[in-house]
């Protein structure tokens, strides 16, 4: 243990310059909460797809395609407010290179983006005839596209594995950070995304068939489950490096960040599971929404101590 | 020619000559370290003995930095000198995820990762960094460690066994060296650093990254409008918060 090694040592800093404090901070957390959503209804709509007749989720095929564009561009957003040069965020595309996750993220996340962009242009056209008038060259083009969206789904859903788990990457490449190098933080964004994910489409599920809103509970209900299992052997299972238990100690002493990290695991996995489980029997429909709610929170909460603590310790 | 550094912390007496050395050379502003001297007492009264450790940038062989930034700001140089291009930057902080030494900060001046380079713009014209040649006991040791026959390699030669690297188990490979360094000063985690008042000055962590001043606004307003000019009331105006580290549940 490191009290220990620090007791044995007897060695204490008398002199020294300050420190960097949390570099990554809540922005960075948004972004990550943002991305988890907007790939995560995409994996949902292709499972509810695939389950599913359309006619059971009407609203199915263009709010998706809303919801993902809103969150990734939010995602994109708090990206580049987050840079301190953000007029040189063009310099990832014009300047890439290629070993570092960041670039090729930038690059899956902007293609994502774009095939989003055109299922949202489809799913608003075809469901909303009127929209832009009858004129308007642009809704004209899209419904008599209408098939494209189909062909374009699976390779969405294809693309939406590396855009959501490329922050475990980053987060590998991040040497300095002990907490984030374990292997179970790209299980960690996939929970999220299906989370996130399934929080979001039960918000717009109401006119939803009971089956449809079951499956969202359910996949709600599990991705809840295993994550909270995973964040629980993180945190109390010692196979990790004397540098992530010195992190786990900002949680594990008490202060800020405990308090912050129960408050996340329990409103967005304790309290969500018992009642995703309990609407997956009777279709409560507002205890189900309110699950959705506590899981975004929750997850928000969450993130950002996972994304924070590392940043506390010292490096040299 | 890979070019190394060597630090004899039996030799170094905490003279900080090379801290500000640097500081000069290399315009390091306010707040920012390209090199610092860390004092670190061990032990209990009256065994006690206080060790001096010279700290910068370990230009690693295999640098996460240089892997993880996005635009190849932080690239190689001939010589092995992992060197930065700050027009190039665009400030993600990424290689400061990176770095486990720590020695990568933001420049509040431009807003842009910066660090040691080895004082690269000196070695071109055939000078040595400002580090080494300033130092007066001569614990600085720098040349290329591929040459058997360079005062650094034989250094490595003659100190076997005794000489060591920060955090080897990083896969790093730092070309840069300590010899009379023990686990308590090379390894963080292996001394305690209480931020508040100690027996020299007020240790604590900085609260911003970067300009303090340089809100998320002015990053998109400043190449049109310019933004307020640094100067020291920027940095003594800092109010430093030593108890929040404790609140925060840290060590």
């Amino acid at each position: 243990m490191v009290e220990n090694t620090i007791h044995a040592t007897q060695a204490i800093v008398t002199l020294d310059v300050p420190i960097q404090g949390i570099v990554w901070g809540s922005i960075i957390t948004v972004n990550m909460w943002a991305k988890s959503i907007g790939t995560g209804v995409v994996f949902l709509a292709a499972y509810l797809l695939y389950r599913h007749k359309k006619e059971s989720m009407p609203n199915l095929r263009w709010i998706m395609p809303v919801i993902a564009f809103i969150a990734l561009n939010v995602f994109l957003f708090f990206t580049l407010i987050d840079l301190h040069q953000p007029y040189r965020m063009i310099h990832i595309y014009t300047h890439p290179h290629w070993t570092s996750s960041i670039t090729v993220g930038a690059w899956l996340a902007s293609l994502f983006l774009g095939l989003v962009t055109v299922l949202l242009l489809i799913g608003v056209a075809d469901a909303f005839p009127t929209l832009g008038g009858k004129n308007c060259k642009m809704s004209a083009l899209a419904r008599k596209n209408s098939a494209v969206y189909e062909k374009i789904m699976p390779f969405l859903v294809f693309l939406a594995i590396p855009v959501t788990t490329y922050t475990a990457i980053i987060m590998a490449q991040s040497s300095a950070r002990e907490l984030w190098q374990a292997p179970a933080e790209v299980m960690q964004m996939l929970w999220a995304a299906f989370m996130a994910g399934s929080a979001a489409l039960i918000l717009v599920s109401g006119s939803w068939s009971k089956e449809a809103r079951k499956d969202l509970a359910f996949v709600l209900t599990i991705a809840v489950f295993f994550s909270f299992a995973m964040y629980m052997s993180e945190y109390f299972f010692s196979f990790k490096s004397s540098e992530a238990e010195a992190t786990l100690a900002f949680v594990h002493a008490g202060g800020a960040y405990n308090v912050e990290f129960w408050t996340g695991m329990t409103l967005g996995f304790i309290i969500p599971f018992f009642l995703g489980l309990s609407s997956i029997k009777s279709d409560n429909i507002t205890l189900l929404r309110l699950a959705a709610i506590l899981a975004l929170v929750g997850l928000f909460l969450v993130k950002d101590v996972w994304l924070k603590i590392p940043q506390m310790l010292p490096l040299s | 020619m890979k070019l190394g550094f060597l630090v004899d912390l039996s030799l170094c007496m905490g003279c900080k000559g090379c801290e500000i050395a640097c500081k000069v050379e290399n315009e390091v502003p306010l707040s920012s370290w390209r090199l610092r001297v860390k004092y670190i007492d061990i032990g209990v009264f009256p065994e006690t003995k206080r060790s001096f450790t010279p700290l910068r940038c370990n230009h690693c062989e295999s640098a996460p930095c240089e892997r993880i930034c996005p635009v190849s700001a932080l690239h190689y140089l001939e010589n092995g000198i992992v060197n930065i291009d700050s027009s190039r930057c665009i400030g993600c902080a990424g290689c400061m995820m990176a770095c486990p030494y720590g020695a990568i900060y933001m420049d509040p001046e431009t807003n842009t990762a910066d660090k040691c380079t080895y004082c690269a713009h000196r070695i071109e014209s055939g000078m040595m960094p400002a580090c080494v040649v300033v130092c007066p006991v001569e614990a600085n040791i720098f040349g290329d460690i591929e040459d058997d026959n360079s005062h650094i390699s034989r250094y490595i030669m003659e100190h076997k066994g005794a000489v060591q690297v920060r955090k080897p188990e990083k896969h790093t490979s730092p070309t840069h060296f300590y010899v009379g360094g023990g686990n308590q000063t090379l390894n963080p985690l292996a001394h305690q650093r209480l931020e508040g008042f100690s027996l020299f000055n007020n240790i604590t962590h900085l609260e911003h990254v970067g300009d303090q001043h340089h809100s998320i606004l002015d990053r998109f307003l400043a190449p049109f409008a310019g933004h307020a000019k640094l100067n020291n009331d920027n940095f003594t105006a800092m109010q430093e918060n030593v108890e929040t580290h404790s609140k925060e549940g840290g060590h």
